[in-house]
């Protein structure tokens, strides 16, 4: 073993019991037990000792006897650990300086503390096996083909509120149901061109949604130039692996924008990026899909509404658009209905889709299916909507309506997350175990007078992954957001997605505005060499299959969860969609 | 192509030429001046702020070094070298899925390299920020040359290029360094636009003042003279929107460099001598209505509209 990986074992042991991607925790029984693949791996009802972190680092304190030889690598990450433990420091850091200049050269930078800095890639990849994927892309599809069905239904006939699956009153009360919306259906019936699903791992290594993005995700641009860095600084690395393509998104959301465009545009419809300029943090992202569409980016005042038609102002004339897919919040889209103040966006714009001459990508109002008040009804959705099991699960979370649930929480404030329903980039956050006393009284008289406006969850120790520190390689806290497109008639979902990682030891914020980095994510192909496909099997053997939150947990009772404790910090604010803001 | 987009490409070409142009001027004058110790450092300094359009008060020294700091590197005036390529780098991200990404690459790279390659400078060696500056502008007319379609992009890119070079190549004859210094000054002329091998090629003999002052007003082969350059502004402009009126022409940028264009062309050698300063500013008077024409016809500046509830 190399000496980049002689303090690793020390790390995993401080992460209180967290998933290593990369290595087995050594000899660990209950790690490797997760049990058959058709049944929850735990009770629904879990005591405090289950999930205690206390519990898992004595276990593996017990085993501290193997030594550091003892920390071998899970089958798929063996190749790229051989390499990796070969690497001198200098040899490593030189590839870090080759990655700078790459992205510092292309622009691809974002502003830390008044600093331009290249975009932080960690270059130790995440690697995903095919069967793995399988199950990822599968609840992934899933999961936004029931929540296009739950917006068609929401801002259609409603059937869903009368047939009792989800009461009315909480879905209409979220910030992002807009009126605007209703009964505009879009030409293909898409609404969610394209989706980013939050997902960690949890203690077990299972899969759960975090939070859905259904508005203006963003990352894909970094997902694909990180393999493009990969591929300059570290050729040998993908020596060992068949790594799965990402650099044909564009060509997917191309191909689900023109789908999407009102039948009278014909075979060939003019799509436009909007983009709120170039103030905008994400305006990379903007113009890099632009560029690798070939279609025009545009800022609201290269358009213009005139009788329910949009053309974009151009040297030879006005030139009508057909589809637009938009990176500005709904609030800012159109003065004339939302946010009058809005300067990014184009007045007359949802009137016009409304009249069915553009349409707009992703469509106005999807917010409500990823309010974190409906969160805890997806699996519900997914049921109800499609008759199926959910392949992905959720975080195990409270709704706080009901006085005995309500009461539950109250008590384990210190151990739980709360969130505000309403909150964006993880405002107004507690974490229970990080909380002071005075904070959580806050809290507590917070939640009691108005339950609506709160969601309880567990803190999830989100997995690890090795990452490159001034000490050599140590774990640190990884997130992934795949991203999926919908043209239609299929939810494609792209073969690998944003591993986001959070720097500073411990933490669980992995937002890049917070010192997050991100890694390149390696989905294999499904026919391997044999190395990989024997860890394709033993990962089969333990695939962690979803389990649907209980009605139970969400509409009454009290299952007692606690927090594993442990040194947390905010793990939501990652999850917040990246907001455009106004520039 | 959207108006937002050909107004920043057009002053993406304007920006680099106008740092790729002073850049050059400033090497030579510098260079001069340390070379040559018969020329009057503060008359010579004051000559050339006053053409670039940054004349310095008479109670201040005015210095190669003031010079330089004041042309080159003072981010406080918009027509300095770092201010142009600061200008164009944000014309160019506003631009940037309408150009390369390798030409992208080099303006961000120049864009990068710009702090460093001050600090370079300010320790006693200009010419090597000068060197650096006609590097990045070198690099990035070739890429453009050889990476972008010739398209509507690329005429709005060559046409901003053209009527920068055209007056700046205007206001370096406005100097009258050669009525100053005599044969001298016509070689910092022609040397100031890159000129004066190709002067010494084309004529065979030592430098005049007639002769230079046609080779750099009306010479229709050698690229920066003002004939070439706005002959070039004016074609870019005729493949933009090739004319459909029956008598003349109904574009006014056109007929403004159309009759630039013929007050060059058809002048005779002694005209120009007799009466160069005239001439020169007759054109450039047209170059800069040319240039409202154009913004005027496709930029269109949009009203920002403010909703009030």
């Amino acid at each position: 073993m190399g000496d980049l990986f002689a303090s690793y074992l020390d790390g995993m042991l401080s992460c209180a019991g967290a998933w290593d991607e990369m290595f087995d925790m050594p000899g660990a029984p209950a790690m490797a037990g997760v049990g058959p693949a058709t049944t929850d791996p735990r009770p629904v009802h879990l005591g405090a000792s289950d999930l205690d972190g206390d519990k898992l680092g004595r276990e593996v304190l017990g085993h501290e006897a193997l030594g550091r030889e003892g920390l071998l690598p899970r089958l798929h990450y063996g190749p790229l650990h051989d390499v990796l433990g070969t690497l001198s420091a200098e040899d490593y850091q030189a590839r870090c300086v080759a990655r700078d200049r790459s992205f510092r050269d292309q622009g691809i930078t974002f502003s830390l503390s008044g600093e331009q800095r290249p975009f932080p890639l960690d270059l130790v990849p995440r690697v995903v096996p095919a069967a793995e994927w399988e199950v990822v892309e599968r609840g992934v599809v899933q999961r936004v083909k029931a929540l296009e069905a739950f917006l068609a239904d929401i801002y259609g006939p409603g059937q869903v509120f009368a047939d009792g699956v989800i009461p009315r009153h909480l879905v209409l009360s979220s910030s992002h149901f807009h009126r605007e919306a209703a009964h505009l259906v879009p030409p293909n019936g898409a609404r969610i061109q394209v989706a980013g699903i939050d997902l960690v791992r949890d203690e077990l290594g299972q899969y759960r949604v975090l939070e859905d993005n259904l508005r203006t995700p963003s990352g894909i641009s970094y997902v694909i130039e990180n393999r493009r860095a990969m591929t300059h600084v570290f050729p040998e690395l993908f020596a060992s692996y068949r790594v799965q393509a990402v650099a044909d998104y564009p060509a997917y959301l191309l191909a689900a924008l023109r789908s999407a465009a009102p039948d009278r545009a014909g075979s060939a419809p003019t799509v436009a990026v909007l983009t709120p300029g170039v103030h905008n943090p994400a305006y990379f992202e903007h113009s890099f899909l632009a560029r690798q569409m070939g279609v025009a980016l545009v800022e609201g005042r290269d358009l213009v509404c005139r009788g329910g038609v949009v053309f974009m102002r151009t040297t030879s004339g006005e030139e009508r658009v057909d589809v637009i897919y938009r990176r500005v919040d709904d609030e800012y889209l159109d003065p004339v209905h939302f946010r009058p103040d809005s300067l990014i966006g184009c007045p007359g714009l949802l009137n016009a889709a409304r009249a069915g001459s553009v349409t707009l990508a992703n469509a106005v109002g999807n917010g409500v299916a990823d309010d974190k008040a409906i969160y805890p009804w997806v699996p519900h959705l997914v049921r109800y909507y499609l008759g199926e099991e959910p392949v992905l699960a959720n975080v195990d979370t409270y709704l706080l309506e009901d006085p005995d649930i309500r009461d539950y929480v109250l008590e384990r404030l210190d151990q739980l997350v709360l969130k505000p329903v309403d909150g964006s980039g993880g405002y107004g956050l507690v974490i229970g175990p990080k909380a002071t006393g005075e904070e959580l009284a806050r809290l507590e008289a917070s939640v009691r007078s108005n339950p609506r406006g709160w969601i309880a969850q567990r803190v999830v120790q989100l997995s690890t992954s090795p990452t490159y520190t001034d000490e050599g390689f140590e774990p640190r806290h990884v997130d992934l957001r795949p991203f999926a497109v919908n043209d239609g008639n299929k939810v494609w979902v792209v073969p690998g997605g944003l591993t986001r990682v959070a720097l500073p030891r411990g933490s669980l914020v992995v937002n890049s505005s917070q010192g997050g980095g991100s890694k390149d994510t390696w989905v294999l192909a499904p026919t391997g060499d044999a190395r990989e496909h024997l860890a394709a099997r033993s990962h089969q053997d333990r695939r962690p299959v979803g389990r649907a939150a209980t009605p139970r947990m969400l509409l009454g009772g009290a299952p007692p969860l606690a927090g594993p404790g442990g040194d947390f910090s905010l793990q939501q604010e990652q999850q917040q969609q990246s907001r455009d803001v106004t520039c | 192509m959207l108006s937002r987009i050909a107004e920043s490409l057009y002053w993406l070409g304007r920006y680099f030429e106008r740092a790729e142009d002073t850049a050059r001027i400033l090497d030579v004058h510098y260079h001069l001046l340390l070379e040559d110790r018969w020329v009057d450092e503060e008359a010579a300094g004051r000559a050339l702020l006053e053409v670039m359009g940054r004349p310095i008060s008479y109670d201040l020294p005015c210095d190669s070094v003031m010079v330089t700091r004041s042309l080159a590197f003072d981010t406080s005036y918009a027509g300095s070298i770092v201010s142009s390529l600061q200008a164009a780098w944000e014309n160019a991200r506003g631009a940037r899925e309408a150009v390369s990404s390798e030409m992208w690459e080099c303006v961000n790279a120049a864009h990068e390299g710009m702090g460093p390659a001050v600090a370079r400078a300010t320790g006693q060696m200009p010419h090597s920020f000068f060197g650096w500056v006609k590097e990045r502008c070198a690099i990035f007319a070739g890429l453009s040359e050889s990476t972008m379609s010739r398209d509507e992009g690329w005429r709005f890119l060559v046409l901003g290029r053209s009527l920068e070079r055209a007056d700046m190549t205007a206001r370096l004859l406005s100097a009258r360094y050669g009525e100053t210094w005599g044969q001298a000054g016509w070689v910092t002329t022609l040397r100031c636009c890159s000129a004066y091998e190709a002067y010494l090629r084309t004529y065979q003999r030592e430098v005049d003042g007639s002769s230079a002052s046609q080779f750099l007003v009306l010479d229709r082969l050698f690229p920066r003279s003002l004939y070439a350059t706005v002959r070039q502004a004016e074609t870019c402009l005729v493949e933009i929107e090739p004319s459909t009126a029956r008598p003349g022409t109904d574009d006014l940028a056109r007929r403004r460099l159309g009759q630039a264009r013929a007050q060059l062309e058809f002048s005779s050698p002694n005209d120009l001598a007799s009466d160069l300063p005239s001439r020169l500013s007759y054109v450039q008077k047209r170059c800069s209505e040319a240039s409202a024409a154009i913004s005027e016809k496709y930029f269109r500046p949009a009203a920002i509209v403010e909703w009030s509830a």
